[in-house]
């Protein structure tokens, strides 16, 4: 029954994988990429990656499935002349012998018999106790690969900085996107004030969760950065000006905390995100509660885009 | 055939339809499409890897797991680089192609309706 059940999550994955790539029109195939992230999360969860799941759904399909739609919306009107320029028929055909022949390469690595699988499982249980977290993943994150979290932080800050770099001379420091404004009494503009509250909540909660079950700041960021999104697309809230210095602050806030900490850990611990005796699970909620607010309005930015609009409209 | 197999089998399939999208659609915006069902498709091969390791009575390794929870979000990152960088040239050139042979885009012009 379940093999019958993976079976068919991975068909469905391989036809919507399919129609992603030769759909014609650009809208369709990005709708059909944000159903593909929702059916991979279920692949994750039979993979037995609640985790990875979660943020498969929020980062993977969610928000890149919506970066893509705006974008899509946006170059629709070039649309025409890039179609003009499909390769011809030898070019597809040794296109497919190269992508078939990665395919296979990937798929022999894959049915290769092996002997038995080499695993950290029991290194991570035999240390766990230490950090004071349940959830495993949690404590891979951020105790024995805390400098892999650090640099991911700092990559969604540089990501920032591409995108805010690509603002116009004239609108330097101003505002991205253009300002929304929807129907008052509309569904949207209903529904941006009916879901924050409740996504908050969410959001707050899959984070604090995060230390003992599945969950964790990625995926709650996420939630509390797509409320944010909401109601800015309805019009109630307005991007910030990208130059203002206090949102600067926020956003390196949780990176330079970790810093700090780490730094602390070369002191009293001996090593950089080192922590010491039983300090563990207090430094670990400190770095995440001061990341959460970093992360969310760095997503929440990227999202925004570029600035289009000078400070003062 | 365990899961962790048939989906690792799924996932070198999608790499190949990804890569097959990605030298064949000519917009800038499918190519980003299929890069990141190649993406997607390398992070479950990796996830099919964390299953086969799976020990203890855990349902998985973690630590290749936490790696693919970074490798998301990393790679979400740069699909929004690429994505903003993609709208930057349409705004500026009022063409997005990759033909090396295009021709030169018209000087700027001052935007004057947009600055309205």
């Amino acid at each position: 029954m379940i093999d019958a059940l993976n079976a068919g999550i991975a068909l469905l994955l391989l036809g919507l994988a399919i129609w992603t790539i030769v759909a014609r029109d650009t809208f369709a195939a990005i709708v059909g990429y944000v159903a593909y992230g929702l059916l991979l999360t279920l692949a994750w969860v039979a993979l037995g990656g609640v985790d990875v799941a979660l943020t498969e759904a929020a980062i993977g399909g969610g928000l890149t499935g919506v970066l893509l739609l705006r974008a899509a919306a946006q170059l629709r009107r070039t649309e025409a002349a890039s179609n003009a320029e499909r390769p011809g028929l030898p070019m597809r055909l040794a296109a497919a012998i190269v992508a078939g022949g990665v395919a296979v390469a990937l798929a022999i690595v894959v049915l290769a018999p092996a002997g038995p699988a080499p695993t950290l499982v029991p290194e991570v249980a035999a240390n766990i106790a230490a950090t004071g977290v349940g959830n495993p993943i949690t404590a891979v994150l951020l105790a024995f690969r805390a400098i892999d979290t650090l640099l991911e932080a700092i990559v969604l800050l540089f990501a920032l900085i591409g995108v805010w770099s690509l603002a116009p001379d004239r609108v330097w420091g101003g505002r991205p996107g253009p300002r929304y404004r929807a129907d008052p009494d509309g569904t949207l503009a209903y529904l941006a004030r009916l879901l924050p509250p409740i996504g908050i909540i969410v959001g707050v909660y899959i984070f604090w969760i995060g230390a003992d079950a599945p969950g964790g700041k990625f995926q709650g960021a996420t939630i509390l950065a797509a409320m944010w999104l909401l109601a800015m697309m309805a019009g109630l809230a307005d991007a910030p000006p990208v130059g203002r210095r206090r949102l600067r602050a926020a956003l390196v806030a949780g990176p330079v905390v970790f810093i700090a900490v780490g730094a602390a850990g070369v002191a009293t611990a001996g090593a950089f995100l080192a922590y010491p005796e039983g300090l563990a699970k207090p430094l670990i909620l400190v770095i995440e509660w001061a990341l959460l607010p970093s992360l969310a309005l760095t997503l929440g930015l990227i999202m925004a885009g570029a600035p289009q609009r000078p400070e003062d409209r | 055939m365990s899961a962790a197999t048939l989906l690792g089998l799924c996932a070198a399939a999608l790499v190949g339809v990804g890569v097959y999208g990605f030298i064949v659609n000519p917009q800038p915006l499918r190519k980003i499409l299929a890069f990141n069902v190649v993406g997607s498709g390398v992070f479950l091969l990796f996830g099919a890897v964390a299953r086969r390791g799976a020990a203890l009575g855990w349902g998985g390794d973690p630590v290749p797991q936490a790696l693919l929870i970074t490798g998301i979000v990393v790679a979400f990152s740069a699909t929004a680089l690429a994505v903003t960088l993609l709208l930057r040239l349409a705004d500026e050139a009022d063409s997005v192609t990759l033909a090396s042979d295009a021709p030169a885009p018209a000087p700027a012009e001052p935007h004057a309706a947009r600055d309205a």
